[in-house]
């Protein structure tokens, strides 16, 4: 894993470590509520290895805890992952890498370091930040929910420090070069829009599935630009 | 916590299914050659899909509204990126503006 610190500009490699520093933080939070809504240490502590989801995990342990059917939260929570099948489609080639390592380096697929990844010019650093963000992920996440779920209710509300704040505000972070595109912008703004207007009605997960429609102003733009 | 079994069983449901869906989005992506079109749409695919994740993990908590605090602390971050401000400028002006409208007793 050397080539990573050889390929990445140290200021990439920063923004990656913060980013992993925000999960960390959410993680503290998702052990901290996993313990408070009855679970025992190991239900986050192995959620946070095997799932490595943030928000799936936060959904099974809610629905779990308010009496619902493990098994119905378990199809809650792999709705909230389905994003991660375009996400596999539009990374670029052989990036999750080859043989037993593509195991690892499907596991370590999530917002961070797909959009770590899309953020970079070629492909040696989209590759580098890919598994620099996942690996960093593998750590921060179930470091921050074991240590949550040890120390409990000390955090108390989160909420205080506006550390919810910081997922969408890394992810937003990361999309804005690609979204001075204008004709991206435009499909992006209309995915946000839907998913916004579908979330009051629609399971979690949905909503965000059905951005994805937002691409239709790509396709319409290149329609215009190239008639067949 | 109730019953531990089916509590495993569901945990493993979740993670296996999400690997299978992690895993067949590359392997996809190996079998099929794209033209060049596609595969701008489909990076175009994913930036749109984390732009609704942004939208919706600022805006709503559950089914309703989150509240002010958190989406203009999103925003605050969101217009310190566009004008080029560094990544640990815009998260932490985001977790601060939210934390300040807290503060002041903003939801």
């Amino acid at each position: 894993m050397s080539s990573i610190y050889r390929t990445l500009a140290g200021g990439t490699l920063r923004d990656i470590a913060l980013a992993c520093l925000a999960v960390w933080f959410i993680g503290l939070s998702y052990g901290a509520i996993a313990v408070a809504s009855g679970f025992p240490l190991w239900v986050p502590a192995a959620q946070s290895v095997l799932v490595l989801a943030g928000a799936s995990e936060f959904l099974f342990v809610g629905i779990v805890a308010a009496g619902g059917n493990p098994l119905a939260a378990a199809a809650a929570g792999l709705l909230v992952n389905a994003r991660h099948l375009p996400y596999g489609l539009a990374l670029p080639d052989n990036l999750t890498g080859r043989g037993w390592r593509r195991l690892l380096g499907s596991h370590v697929m999530n917002d961070e370091s797909v959009v770590f990844a899309l953020a970079q010019e070629d492909l040696p650093r989209k590759r580098a930040a890919y598994w620099a963000c996942g690996l960093g992920v593998l750590l921060c996440w179930p470091a921050g929910a074991v240590l949550g779920a040890l120390i409990g209710s000390v955090i108390g509300n989160t909420g205080a420090f506006g550390l919810d704040a910081m997922f969408p505000a890394v992810i937003l972070a990361l999309i804005v070069p690609a979204l001075r595109d204008r004709v991206t912008l435009r499909a992006a703004l209309i995915g946000a829009v839907i998913a916004l207007a579908a979330t009051p009605f629609l399971p979690a997960g949905l909503p965000v599935l059905l951005a994805l429609t937002g691409v239709l102003a790509v396709i319409i733009d290149q329609a215009r630009q190239a008639p067949r | 916590m109730k019953d531990t079994t089916l509590v495993v069983a569901g945990m493993l449901t979740l993670s296996a299914g999400t690997f299978a869906i992690r895993f067949s989005g590359p392997v996809l992506r190996r079998r099929i050659t794209f033209p060049p079109w596609a595969e701008k749409l489909l990076e175009a695919g994913a930036v749109v899909l984390l732009a609704g994740l942004v939208a919706t993990t600022a805006l709503t908590e559950g089914h309703g509204f989150a509240g002010p605090a958190r989406p203009a602390g999103v925003l605050a971050g969101g217009v310190l990126a566009w004008r080029k401000a560094p990544f640990l400028v815009v998260v932490l002006a985001a977790a601060a503006t939210t934390a300040v409208l807290r503060l002041l007793g903003v939801p």
